[in-house]
């Protein structure tokens, strides 16, 4: 996918002037995030859960070429194939070819966001190659020509009515009003594209180094058929999906889906291992792993942003952050929006297409209340910044220096406070600021405190001094 | 003897809210401290620090702790800049372990007041005789973990009824330069949060952090709104 992270303001201007768009996300983050805090709330073991999972990354991110070797191994083992692909344009040729090789003309996908990451519907596309998506919000992203503006959730942004619309142009449907009606007339038309496929394609929520399994979670059942359905099964990861064991993911399922959408689990939990076996009546012919690098490995060698990687793709972060919920994820230009998305684009894309993401939010740490595997995540956003700075010569360069001098003695800050008393003078009215040059994006629609006359040191001078 | 208790006034209040520095000094005088104000001080840094800018907010951060490290206890009225001081300080030397050192030494004794109060078991004298809604500051809730002691404070106050507001601990939008550089972001988070805060009913907001009062007392004035921003040293200090 094409960034366009650098416009992130644009994208803003336009999600609040979208009065349907500022409604679906209000309402379904809120939805959301209540789920997740009522779920929490009655599940005694969850906190110690959650340390649990923090501490299985810390160690499984800490030997990841062990454990990824070990999956690697295993996986050939059960007799499928592994590939490793260090960029996008890689795992695009790995799968492309791929599919040439089994000729495969239709190609059913279930929702994953590495291979939105990789742009692999185009390149599909481009080989002759027809990608369905078969997840329910993905099914009408796709048809709407869109990119998912939420991890788990890629249609938040669009109300009922508009997928009622969009169904009616687009598959012919007639007007239907019901979300179960709207339900079934998409199932209708994936169902036949299941029957046809030659090829799934599906994410991996983990994968189990020491079985070479992959366990892919989900609501729809989509993706199990996605998976089983077609001859062959490819499986697209990000090479920090990796964990030890199932009895490591015995942890991870019960906190997987409390976090993004309050369940208890997802409606399907799919542990897949291998290609069919000769005993066995249905599976795919063949099973393809490909493990993506992509930027991983520049966090992974970055002591503070390594943290990231701990990253299980939940959306529970997007759902408590008070910037996700208006500014929606389209807004961030990226693949992986939201306070996460902030976080990790950077280091993805260059810091230079992605600046402005780090500094889209107030550090409130609400993301990190809700993150199941405690990611510092204002933290890392601080230190993004840092690195956006250092690489981009930044337009508050000239303001930070002026600051810190400013700061720097006693003398200069006392100046500086009767300079900014005298200057606002003209501009203070009862007390307050209306308007001052320089402060007019605060002063659109909120009132700037006026210097005081007399400051706090000197009132201190005067008493105790 | 009473304890060297240093108030690290904050540049926000020094310049703009010096009413809040008064009633703070009041507050720790009746706590029993000895209170010293070192005129050296200026701001810690964070501005410098939360713009990504880490080497003037280093020298900021130096030049803080060599002012205030001889004195036993130092008390701040914010849970951001003593957020500041105590958690992001150590990560700012994270490469200078004599620094970080210091730095942790001086962020065990440095205090958010209501914190310092709490911890003193102080009982508030004073008497304001208002609806009064209180704000969770996201420095003070999130990385202090401070949330129930500036409201125990509040119920003690003669006179005063504590409304809770769906969402306390909601973000204002403010965040520095956030509300400045992504000003129409921070306005609708400011709506959601004075939404919720104008259903209480209540005659006061307020908060622990000159920071968040500001923004939302700059919408209230501005909306001529008769709910009032006030900072909890005020109340406390029943300075109004």
């Amino acid at each position: 996918m094409e960034s366009r992270s650098h416009l992130f303001l644009d994208g803003v201007r336009k999600a609040l002037d979208d009065s349907n768009l500022q409604q679906a996300l209000g309402n379904a983050t809120e939805r959301f995030i209540k789920s997740r805090n009522d779920s929490f709330a009655t599940f005694p073991e969850g906190e110690a859960l959650r340390d649990r999972a923090r501490q299985i990354k810390e160690d499984t991110i800490a030997h990841l070429d062990h454990y990824l070797e070990q999956l690697a191994d295993s996986v050939r083992r059960q007799g499928g194939y592994i590939h490793w692909a260090a960029d996008a344009s890689e795992a695009r040729q790995i799968i492309v070819e791929l599919a040439r090789q089994y000729d495969s003309k239709l190609a059913v996908k279930s929702k994953s966001m590495t291979t939105e990451e990789v742009g692999l519907n185009e390149a599909l596309e481009q080989a002759g190659v027809e990608p369905v998506e078969t997840d329910l919000g993905e099914y009408i992203i796709q048809l709407a020509n869109e990119t998912p503006s939420h991890i788990i959730a890629p249609a938040i942004h669009k109300t009922k009515d508009e997928v009622a619309e969009l169904f009616v142009q687009k598959l012919g449907s007639p007007r239907l009003d019901r979300h179960e009606d709207l339900t079934r007339e998409a199932r209708r038309h994936l169902r036949d594209k299941f029957r046809n496929a030659d090829l799934g394609i599906s994410g991996v929520n983990f994968a189990i180094a020491d079985t070479g399994s992959i366990v892919v979670v989900e609501n729809e059942g989509n993706a199990r058929l996605t998976t089983s359905l077609p001859r062959v099964h490819i499986a697209l990861m990000g090479m920090e999906k990796v964990i030890p064991d199932l009895s490591s993911f015995a942890a991870f399922m019960r906190i997987l889906a409390r976090s993004a959408t309050g369940q208890k689990m997802g409606s399907y939990v799919s542990i897949i291992t291998g290609p069919r076996r000769r005993d066995e009546e249905d599976g795919p012919e063949a099973f393809h792993l490909v493990v993506l690098d992509n930027g991983r490995s520049r966090l992974l060698a970055d002591p503070v942003l390594r943290e990231s990687l701990f990253c299980i793709r939940c959306g529970a972060c997007l759902n408590a952050c008070p910037v996700y919920r208006h500014a929606g994820g389209h807004a961030f230009g990226s693949v992986y929006s939201g306070p996460i998305g902030s976080v990790i684009t950077p280091s993805y894309i260059g810091h230079d297409k992605a600046a402005e993401l780090p500094f889209a939010s107030t550090l409130c740490g609400a993301c990190r209340d809700v993150c199941p595997v405690r990611i510092n995540i204002p933290h890392l956003l601080l230190e993004q910044r840092k690195n956006v700075v250092a690489e981009v010569k930044g337009k508050q360069r000239r303001l930070v220096r002026w600051f810190a001098l400013v700061n720097a003695s006693e003398r200069n800050y006392r100046w500086a406070l009767r300079l900014a008393y005298w200057l606002s003078r003209p501009f203070v009215r009862n007390g307050r600021m209306p308007s001052a040059p320089t402060l007019s994006a605060w002063t659109r629609t909120r009132d700037f405190p006026a210097p005081a006359r007399q400051s706090f040191r000197d009132w201190w001078r005067r008493h105790h001094g | 003897m009473s304890t060297k208790t240093a108030l690290f006034v904050t540049c926000l209040v020094d310049q703009f809210y010096p009413k809040v520095g008064e009633a703070s000094v009041r507050l720790l005088e009746q706590a029993g401290c000895a209170v010293e104000f070192p005129h050296e001080q200026t701001c810690c840094g964070q501005p410098a620090y939360n713009m990504g800018y880490h080497d003037e907010a280093r020298r900021l951060a130096r030049r803080f702790i060599s002012i205030f490290e001889s004195y036993d206890v130092v008390v701040a009225p914010s849970g951001s800049c003593t957020s500041m001081v105590r958690v992001f300080y150590p990560e700012l030397f994270s490469e200078d372990p004599e620094w970080q050192a210091k730095a942790r030494a001086l962020g065990e004794r440095l205090f958010e007041l209501t914190e310092f109060l709490s911890e003193r078991s102080f009982a508030p004298r004073s008497t304001f005789e208002a609806k009064v809604t209180y704000h969770e500051s996201c420095h003070l809730l999130r990385e202090l973990g401070i949330s129930e002691p500036p409201r125990a404070l509040l119920r003690k106050v003669e006179g005063l009824e504590l409304v809770e507001m769906e969402r306390s601990d909601l973000c204002c939008g403010f965040g520095g330069a956030f509300s400045v550089k992504m000003s129409e972001l921070s306005e609708v988070m400011l709506d959601d949060k004075l939404r919720y805060a104008e259903a209480t009913g209540a005659d006061v907001i307020t908060a622990t952090d000159c920071g968040c009062l500001m923004h939302l007392g700059g919408a209230l004035s501005r909306r001529g709104s008769s709910l009032r921003a006030v900072h909890i040293a005020e109340i406390l200090a029943g300075s109004l």
